[in-house]
């Protein structure tokens, strides 16, 4: 919790709202100490009067000094935050927390009752509360705790629930930390942070609606002073002495500012915590290593662009946020033929893809390199010349087919759109090219899934639409992200053979992201294997079926789940794939690799040509071909 | 026809809120201290006037009896009358209603299009924006209605004159008094909400931004005023609807406040007076009326949710 108070005292906002809250708190607290005047002292010689030494802020229309009353209505401000506070935190945290851990009727029976409580009309229940105890601001505010508590109760049930959830997963993986300690230690002081920003933002409505009380004259019955009676003052005045709205008024505003200030401040503290351990957890064990060098290849391994080539990328790298994610990637890929990209996640597969379209995700760029396409450099088009690209010369098909249609559109809407950008063609005619799309795709009875939503397709169908949409522009390229990782094995199956026969009739190129092995071995001619951020090998498919060159080729060849044996496990690549910030300055699959030697790590690995057209980066290809068959 | 079964089906699962809501008020009310019979009959009424009025108002029968008796009148349309002028409070009510609904509505509208511009240029342009949709709902959150409303009136109908400071006109009498009497007001409650409406919608777009299908769309081609306009902003909408929801019930109570600086006479002028005078039947109307309100306008929210999201529709 010092932490959390260290971090979140160095936000400017925090400080400046702490400082003023706390004055408000000691000169109220303290007002007979720092007042001025007392606060019902008249003087009628100095009525109504502007801000002088004597009366800083003011005298209202009894002579009384108004920065007297203001120190000493924040008493009853003070009370009153205290009160509701009180009740709000009291209820919201007993139920919140009964309703989550224990579930069954008692989930139910508060869930009910907070739903419940939700729909009254809050202000309206306090003024009928105020009617039967009149003048009792003690009552108001506590019926405004009990009325605010179900917003704290649905926020602690639903937070206690997924932590109930983690904490299974936690004390499977951390063994030796016993439940109580989870508890004190990860779960309490997450909750304990958003129960205090909760807070903080509700005190500020406490004290919006106690002024607004007061000013209605529910609250502290005049001559009493209360900020909200100071108001109602000003605005009986308003027609004399416009001033006195400012002093009435002001601190009011900046009290409540504050105290939403600090709520953000806390909150963006607790959530900067929680993103910075959850970060910091992997990497606990792992030395830390000197940050990636810069990529050194020089193109020698590849050759210049093929003049044949409907795609040629020359030395894409990307970076996003500053940091290099892809790496001088280049390849070539002709008309009428696959290309697969292969590696695990994190590599670089689908940055790469989205890059050559220039849809970086996250806000980041492409650093520098050539994607040709039929000769013009897409990395330089403008904004509005690649959109044009877009579609009708490259088509794009993603990996979650059930997330990349809009769910508010029927798959009618959205095909036509894709026609009619592509096509200038009327309404009526674009419904029977998107019949054709979907009949092309193999979709049993285009003409009712047409009509239905996203939601009502099931996942091999949706990706079959997605499909159809890509094919709306007629591409000469399709770049298909993971197409079938989604689905079922048997639909899988059926998208593959789907694209393979739109290829063969329409005589499109298609690039394929992928991790299945299976997938290349169907549709690729050529394959490209990614690691962290590089192509670490670049060959035809065959020859890279049959002598990979390169120790990563080669443990995700084993890897295959198509290859296993019966009876004997899976083989894998020990360790993951290194985050972008932890590339190392050597070959990056050295820490994996059962080939690494001292060499490997002294410096950047180059990408060099071994055969006509095969490539790899390592310094031990001649080892793993004479090794090869004994691995 | 699916429509109809959901309104119809809202409808009737509002009807415990209700039961809950009138029950609530009488059994508060029923804890006032005095006797309503006392102050009716007058200070020198006889005991044998008392006790008539005591008996004519049902106040010697039990509590659930007397809420039964009270829930039964209701049902029929009958809330009582007032303890003050004797009016009806159905027609005291329906008399109101008018004036609090153009307020809440006109600023539900300005805030909502006012929001949704707001948020939707923020979250195109980011930077600068950004941070001033920030401020102007810390501003939003912090400047309570009925000081905005106070330094409003000093500045456009004191100072300047352009608008009047109080009181309402019927639209029937003169539409365009009744527009300029809403000014203010209407301006008074919708600064807050319109902020909080633009934070939710620049969340909500910049969330949408980062879709799926929103890479797809861009991926193949469709134009970006056509992502923007038609596929970011409907599923953009569905939290938005939310928050419009949200603001309406507020602004339903922030009118209790409004509706006193400005002197209109609405529902929650009438509500206020009516607690200061503990004028019961009043009161219980009032908050009837206003739950019924809260009860539609969530029916509406639900109803944009179904126009909005197919998958609302089905379920």
């Amino acid at each position: 919790m010092n932490g959390l108070a260290r971090r979140v005292m160095r936000r400017p906002a925090a400080v400046a709202s702490t400082t003023w809250l706390g004055l408000v708190l000691v000169t109220a607290v303290g007002a007979p100490l720092f007042a001025p005047h007392g606060p019902l002292d008249q003087d009628l010689n100095h009525v109504l009067s502007d801000p002088s030494s004597g009366h800083l802020l003011g005298t209202d229309e009894l002579g009384r000094d108004i920065l007297s009353r203001l120190l000493y209505g924040g008493q009853s401000t003070l009370l009153g935050v205290v009160e509701a506070l009180l009740v709000y935190l009291v209820l919201g945290v007993t139920f919140g927390l009964a309703a989550g851990y224990l579930g069954g009727w008692v989930d139910w029976v508060v869930t009910r009752t907070a739903e419940l409580m939700f729909a009254l009309p809050g202000i309206i229940i306090v003024l009928v509360v105020l009617s039967v105890f009149p003048s009792n601001l003690s009552a108001a505010m506590i019926t405004f705790g009990v009325l605010g508590s179900p917003g704290l109760v649905r926020l602690l049930r639903a937070q206690t629930l997924s932590v109930r959830e983690e904490l299974y997963v936690a004390a499977a993986r951390v063994s030796g930390l016993s439940r109580p300690q989870i508890l004190r230690r990860h779960v309490l002081p997450r909750m304990i942070s958003m129960v205090i920003v909760q807070a903080a933002l509700f005190a500020a409505i406490v004290v919006t609606i106690q002024a607004g009380l007061g000013f209605l004259g529910f609250g502290v019955q005049p001559p009493n002073p209360s900020w909200g009676g100071l108001v109602a003052d000003a605005s009986n005045v308003i027609d004399t002495d416009p001033w006195m709205l400012v002093p009435a008024g002001v601190p009011l505003v900046l009290t409540v500012i504050a105290l939403g200030l600090l709520g953000d401040a806390i909150r963006d503290a607790a959530i900067e915590n929680w993103s910075l351990s959850k970060m910091a957890a992997p990497a606990a064990g792992v030395t830390a290593r000197p940050a990636a060098a810069p990529d050194t290849d020089t193109d020698a391994g590849v050759p210049a662009s093929d003049g044949a080539a409907l795609l040629s990328v020359r030395g894409l790298s990307v970076e996003i946020g500053g940091t290099p994610v892809v790496q001088n990637v280049s390849f070539d890929l002709m008309p009428g033929q696959t290309l697969g990209v292969v590696g695990e996640s994190g590599c670089g597969k689908s940055v790469t893809a989205l890059g050559i379209l220039g849809l970086v995700p996250g806000g980041g760029r492409i650093s520098g390199g050539q994607c040709l396409f039929e000769g013009k450099d897409l990395a330089t088009l403008s904004p509005a010349e690649l959109a044009a690209v877009r579609g009708s010369g490259i088509a794009f098909v993603s990996q979650e087919p059930m997330v990349a249609l809009d769910p508010t559109f029927t798959v009618s809407a959205q095909l036509a759109e894709a026609v009619r950008r592509h096509r200038r063609i009327p309404r009526r005619a674009a419904r029977a090219r998107v019949l054709e799309l979907l009949d092309l795709v193999n979709i049993p009875d285009p003409a009712a899934v047409a009509r239905r939503y996203p939601h009502q397709l099931s996942g091999g169908m949706a990706q079959r639409v997605a499909i159809a949409l890509a094919l709306a522009g007629d591409p000469r390229l399709l770049i298909a992200d993971e197409p079938t990782t989604a689905l079922d094995v048997t639909v899988q199956a059926e998208i593959l053979a789907l694209l393979r026969t739109l290829q063969d009739e329409t005589g499109m190129s298609v690039l394929i992201v992928t991790h299945d092995w299976g997938v290349v071995a169907d549709l690729c001619q050529r394959a490209v294997v990614m690691y962290a951020g590089q192509v670490v090998e670049h060959a035809d498919v065959n020859a890279m079926f049959g002598q990979p060159y390169h120790p990563y080729t080669q443990g995700l060849l084993a890897a295959n789940p198509h290859l296993a044996v019966e009876g004997e496990p899976l083989p894998t690549i020990p360790g993951t794939v290194p985050a972008p910030s932890d590339w190392p300055s050597g070959c990056r699959f050295s820490q994996r690799c059962p080939y690494a030697t001292e060499e490997c790590s002294a410096g950047p690995v180059a990408l060099t040509r071994l055969q006509a057209d095969r490539l790899s980066r390592c310094l031990h290809t001649d080892q793993l071909v004479l090794e090869g068959g004994r691995r | 026809m699916a429509v109809f079964r959901m309104v119809l089906r809202r409808l009737l699962s509002s009807i415990p809120l209700l039961f809950a809501v009138s029950a609530l008020t009488f059994v508060l009310v029923s804890l006032v201290p005095g006797d309503p019979a006392r102050t009716i009959a007058g200070e020198h009424a006889t005991v044998a006037q008392y006790t008539a009025v005591r008996l004519q108002m049902g106040l010697n029968q039990s509590l659930p009896l007397q809420y039964w008796h009270w829930l039964v009148q209701a049902v029929h349309g009958n809330l009582g009358s007032s303890l003050f002028s004797g009016e009806p409070v159905t027609q005291l009510l329906s008399n109101r209603l008018p004036v609090s609904l153009s307020l809440i509505i006109s600023g539900t509208a300005v805030s909502g299009v006012l929001g949704v511009a707001l948020g939707l240029f923020s979250a195109r342009r980011g930077g600068f924006m950004v941070k001033a949709v920030d401020g102007l709902s810390l501003f939003g959150l912090g400047v309570p209605p009925f000081w905005l409303a106070l330094v409003l009136v000093e500045v456009f109908a004191v100072k300047l004159r352009w608008f009047p400071a109080i009181g309402y006109v019927s639209p029937a009498t003169d539409p365009a008094q009744w527009a300029r009497s809403l000014v203010l007001p209407v301006v008074s409650l919708s600064l807050g909400a319109s902020a909080i409406i633009a934070k939710q919608t620049r969340d909500s777009v910049l969330d949408t931004f980062n879709k799926d299908f929103i890479r797809v769309m861009q991926a193949n081609g469709f134009s970006q005023r056509s992502i923007l306009y038609r596929h970011v902003l409907k599923n953009a909408a569905i939290p938005v609807v939310t928050i419009l929801g949200v603001v309406f019930v507020s602004l339903l109570a922030a009118t209790v406040f409004v509706e006193t600086v400005f002197a209109m006479p609405g529902l929650g002028l009438l509500i206020q007076q009516a607690t200061l005078q503990h004028d019961i039947p009043v009161i219980q109307g009032a908050v009837l009326y206003i739950t019924l309100l809260v009860v539609l306008a969530n029916l509406l929210v639900d109803l944009a949710y179904g126009l909005l999201d197919p998958r609302v529709r089905a379920a």
